[in-house]
């Protein structure tokens, strides 16, 4: 094929490519992308991680090394597949705290701190670029295998011609088309349509060699099958900690490079879209690693010996004079090399512009923040970076001459962004994670991983003596570059991969244990680690400063346009109820919101350094955390305050309801108080009016006079009694009552009251139990109200008592100071349903309801014993009607 | 500071959800032990492995865990609206 026809295939498929990027960019700024945010354009930007190492060098991989490639494509299915784990927090946070970059996330998680934005950078930027640099080369030896095999022949271009060719065209592309406009989001959507047309291209490329290599050179599935078998390959050897350790090193480093972070954190333009990536990118990377196997067997079997594996996708066609395969071939080579290269760059230099060149312009000419056009600053910036960043990439290849040591760098690069993996992972998950901490980890693993493995890469005698490897620094053993502390059974990347992590995640950890973060940092640290808690308020990350309103809309001006920002800040002055002004206060709010737009476009920590200027450093403080902490404290308190008041509200209204029972009790009870009163009064009323009348008629026999008149005085004596009793009962529950307080002698009184109640039912014989003893005591008391008081409990038992041979059993205790006086009878007792009710007024037992009282008496016993001090209650299970009285030996005369 | 309570119980859907989630999490677990598994299959000295066999298994458990996440991904996403009880 002559060498014209592949450049012109070269360069139209990279004409085809701008229109793709221009067109989508035109788009874009239409806002009409539609199914260009599909979750498919999403998945196939992800493929950049299959660079041109992979789409050649796999093969070449298999060839040398068996299945042990397969790793490679292993442990970024495993994150994916796990996604819920860590990438939906990864992209959570980045669309939350506007991420620009790894460096960025890094940085802005430990308090905005530029000191970790610029290692990272540094380390990405050593890290990669000898990787961008394998992608130039493997352009190169593209070019090279079709100069040599084609039969016409061309002459072989110069490599470091071709190379430079690539690196310019390539940073022309991405400078056009990475650095067209500062999004408020840096979002590249041109760019990213490309590459996922790039992601069909070498997909369908390697499936077509594979195909035809199954198929057409094979003879089939199962003939591959057998071929395997029988190749070289399958004398392969799993090492077990190789295994391991690449599969937890693909794992890693599939969320740590740079151009990964870009693609999947950066771009990402909806969060559903990480769904369905989380399947369909292990898939497209099962796809590309299909035929990897049988193109690797075949090529091995019917090359000429000493060809170069990396080459077989190529080689492999032209050897069966499939120049038209080829030709894809080529073409996907040559989009996975320069997508890579793109997207890299892209990371690469807004790490740069963000955290190296920005920081610095700032730092030596504050006063530009001001007055310039930053966006122009920061475009440039970048455009520069992209430029230096290819630079550097061709620079290595020149240097490295193109040698074989190339082909090992993308596991060294892999194991150097793998650095990050802890400040990452920790920063995410782990509040106590520090800045100091995470830098000493980055640079520890960092200064292991160029010790041990980047730079003894370059192979002998490059930068250490053959003696230095050997024997270690000044012949100390422990320090051997492949071997140290004496590990020697590991590989040498296994090693690396070991001790790097290894001494990194333990001085991260021991900084962040040892070391106290600033507040800011633990803001941050609280709302990465929580940020799928919508609980999680978003404190206030200034304190009111002295910003003026319109220098900060000068400079959101020069950093997010004019428009953009005016909007920006007329929407805030809305929100703040401000309809006549443009211009908001500077609330913390306000400062915070605008903060983190900013950072969209320069990185977290340049943003916040830039409205520091503004607000005079008054960022928040170890005083203000403290204050949010105590309002919140406060809020809790206060609720807890109003809980409190709540039960007590509840507590007082059920006394309330207690208390409007007891009165409509009461009322009713005055009712029923009134008609009986009216009842007991009306019986000897109409006794007195009956007779009366009959004495009126005259001519009556001297009995019937004699004992009409003795009706009449006896119903007389009984309504005076009744009333002489309510009106006691009157003073005594008024607490009107005089007693006449004096020391009387207890069994005196039970005398009395004994002889008093025997004319009640005389007939009968009752036996008294007593103990006289026990009764001489002496009361200070009012004798003759006690004595009523006995009198009526006696009286009650006499009247009352059934049995056949009555007893009343009179005990006196002394108990506490009080005298305990029961009066118990052999009766059948008073029935239990009746038992709370006969103190009450006008209650007589159901069955007893023609005695004679009106069943005052033991209402009026309770009255008087109150009165004394005491206390009346019915005794239950004494064996017949009980009552006990209890009454304090001493009364005090009553204050009032 | 206390977080808020969330609810010891739950209706059948969001459980079901929640047990998803489970399901989802514990994916890339089991995907790496059917991956390190090989690494046990053979010791050193015993005959050699037979290589077009682990290519077969290995592709088997690709497409399978491929399989388990695009069935696990409908589900994940529709309830991530849902629901803010996140930690189980």
């Amino acid at each position: 094929m002559p060498f014209n026809v592949l450049v012109l295939a070269c360069l139209a498929y990279v004409i085809f490519l701008f229109s793709v990027a221009f067109l989508v960019e035109r788009r874009a700024m239409a806002g009409r992308l539609g199914w260009l945010r599909s979750p498919l354009v999403y998945t196939l930007s992800l493929s950049i991680y299959c660079t041109a190492w992979t789409f050649y060098g796999a093969v070449g991989y298999a060839a040398r090394s068996g299945l042990e490639f397969l790793t490679i494509y292993f442990g970024p299915t495993l994150v994916f597949v796990g996604w819920w784990w860590v990438l939906r927090k990864l992209v959570r946070i980045g669309r939350q705290h506007r991420v620009t970059s790894i460096a960025d996330l890094i940085s802005s998680r430990f308090g905005k701190s530029n000191l970790l934005g610029v290692i990272v950078t540094v380390m990405a930027v050593v890290a990669t670029t000898p990787y961008i640099a394998l992608q130039l080369q493997s352009v190169v030896l593209s070019f090279g295998v079709f100069a040599s095999a084609t039969p016409d022949g061309f002459t072989p271009p110069d490599a470091e011609q071709t190379a430079i060719w690539v690196a310019a065209g390539l940073a022309v592309f991405t400078t056009i088309f990475g650095t067209r406009n500062l999004d408020a989001k840096e979002q590249h959507h041109g760019i990213v349509t490309a590459i996922a047309v790039e992601a069909v291209v070498k997909l369908v490329a390697l499936l077509a060699v594979g195909i035809f290599v199954v198929w057409g050179l094979a003879g089939g599935i199962g003939a591959t099958l057998e071929r395997i078998d029988a190749s070289g390959l399958a004398a392969w050897d799993m090492q077990p900690g190789r295994w391991t350790g690449l599969l937890f090193l693909s794992a890693a480093a599939v969320i740590c490079l740079p151009r990964m972070f870009q693609v999947l954190v950066v771009e990402n333009s909806d969060e559903g879209h990480l769904a369905t990536a989380s399947w369909a990118f292990p898939a497209y990377l099962l796809a590309m690693s299909l035929f990897i196997v049988p193109i690797a067997v075949i090529g091995l079997d019917r090359l000429p010996e000493g060809a170069n594996p990396d080459m077989f996708v190529l080689t492999l066609p032209l050897s069966e004079g499939q120049g038209g395969l080829a030709m894809l071939a080529f073409l996907g080579g040559f989009s996975s090399a320069t997508s890579m290269v793109i997207v890299e760059a892209i990371a690469l230099a807004t790490m740069v512009s963000n955290h190296i060149v920005m920081p610095v312009w700032l730092w030596l000419r504050p006063a530009v923040a001001m007055s310039a056009d930053l966006r122009g600053v920061v475009l440039n910036a970048r455009r520069l970076s992209i430029g230096a960043v290819l630079a550097m990439g061709y620079g290595y290849y020149h240097l490295s001459g193109g040698s074989a040591a190339l082909a090992a760098i993308g596991l060294i690069a892999f194991v150097g962004v793998a650095q990050f993996l802890p400040a990452m992972i920790a920063g995410i998950f782990w509040r106590g994670a520090t800045r100091i901490g995470a830098a000493l980890g980055l640079v520890t693993g960092f200064v292991v991983w160029a010790y041990a493995l980047f730079l003894p890469s370059f192979g002998p005698d490059a930068v250490y003596s053959a003696q230095f490897l050997a024997e270690g620094p000044m012949a100390i053993g422990w320090l051997r570059p492949q071997a140290l502390f004496g590990v020697e059974a590991m590989d040498p990347l296994t090693h690396a991969l070991f001790w790097s992590l290894m001494l990194n995640a333990t001085a991260f950890f021991i900084g962040s244990v040892l070391t106290f973060p600033g507040p800011v940092e633990r803001l941050q640290g609280a709302a990465f680690v929580n940020v799928f808690d919508d609980q999680a308020t978003d404190p206030r990350r200034w304190s009111h400063g002295q910003a003026e309103p319109e220098q900060l809309l000068v400079m959101a001006q020069r950093i997010l346009g004019d428009d953009a920002a005016q909007s920006l800040f007329e929407a805030a002055a809305q929100a703040q109820g401000k309809s006549d002004s443009l211009l908001p206060d500077p609330t913390p709010e306000f400062l915070s919101d605008l903060e983190r737009r900013l950072s969209g476009s320069v990185g977290a920590a340049t943003a916040h350094a830039m409205i520091s200027q503004l607000v005079g450093g008054a960022t928040v403080s170890v005083e203000d955390l403290m204050a949010v902490a105590s309002e919140s404290a406060q809020m809790m308190e206060y609720s807890a305050q109003l809980e409190a008041q709540r039960e007590k509200l509840s507590r007082t209204a059920g006394a309330l309801r207690e208390a409007n029972e007891k009165l409509t009790r009461l009322s009713v009870q005055k009712d029923t108080f009134l008609s009986q009163i009216s009842h007991e009064l009306r019986t000897p009323m109409t006794s007195i009016r009956a007779f009366s009348e009959i004495l009126t008629e005259g001519d009556l026999p001297p009995g019937m006079v004699t004992k009409s008149g003795r009706v009449i005085q006896d119903e007389a004596k009984r309504l005076t009694r009744l009333l002489d009793d309510l009106l006691d009962l009157s003073v005594l529950e008024n607490g009107k009552v005089s007693l006449s307080i004096s020391l009387a002698n207890l069994r005196e009184m039970i005398d009395r009251a004994i002889q008093a109640a025997e004319q009640v039912k005389p007939e009968r014989g009752f036996t008294f139990h007593r103990d006289l003893a026990a009764e001489n005591i002496f009361l200070r008391t009012d004798a003759d109200r006690l004595t009523q008081v006995l009198i009526n409990l006696i009286s009650n038992a006499r009247k009352y008592c059934d049995a056949k041979h009555p007893e009343i059993r009179i005990t006196i205790r002394i108990k506490a100071g009080r005298a305990v006086i029961d009066v118990a009878d052999n009766g059948k007792g008073i029935p239990k349903d009746a038992q709370s009710t006969i103190f009450e007024k006008f209650t007589r037992l159901p069955n007893e309801s023609r005695a004679k009282g009106a069943g005052l008496g033991l209402a009026i016993c309770r009255e008087i014993v109150v009165n004394l001090g005491g206390t009346i209650a019915y005794l239950p299970g004494q064996g017949g009607a009980a009552f006990r009285v209890s009454l304090p030996l001493r009364l005090e005369a009553k204050a009032a | 500071m206390k977080r808020p309570r969330r609810p010891m119980f739950l209706a059948r859907d969001p459980y079901r959800r929640r047990r998803l989630r489970d399901a989802a999490r514990l994916l890339p677990v089991f995907g790496a032990f059917l991956m390190i598994l090989p690494v046990l299959w053979s010791p050193p000295d015993a005959a050699p492995r037979v290589t077009s066999g682990d290519v077969v298994y290995f592709f088997l458990i690709w497409l399978m865990l491929v399989l388990a996440a695009a069935g696990f991904a409908p589900g994940l996403s529709a309830g991530e609206d849902a629901g803010k009880d996140e930690d189980d």
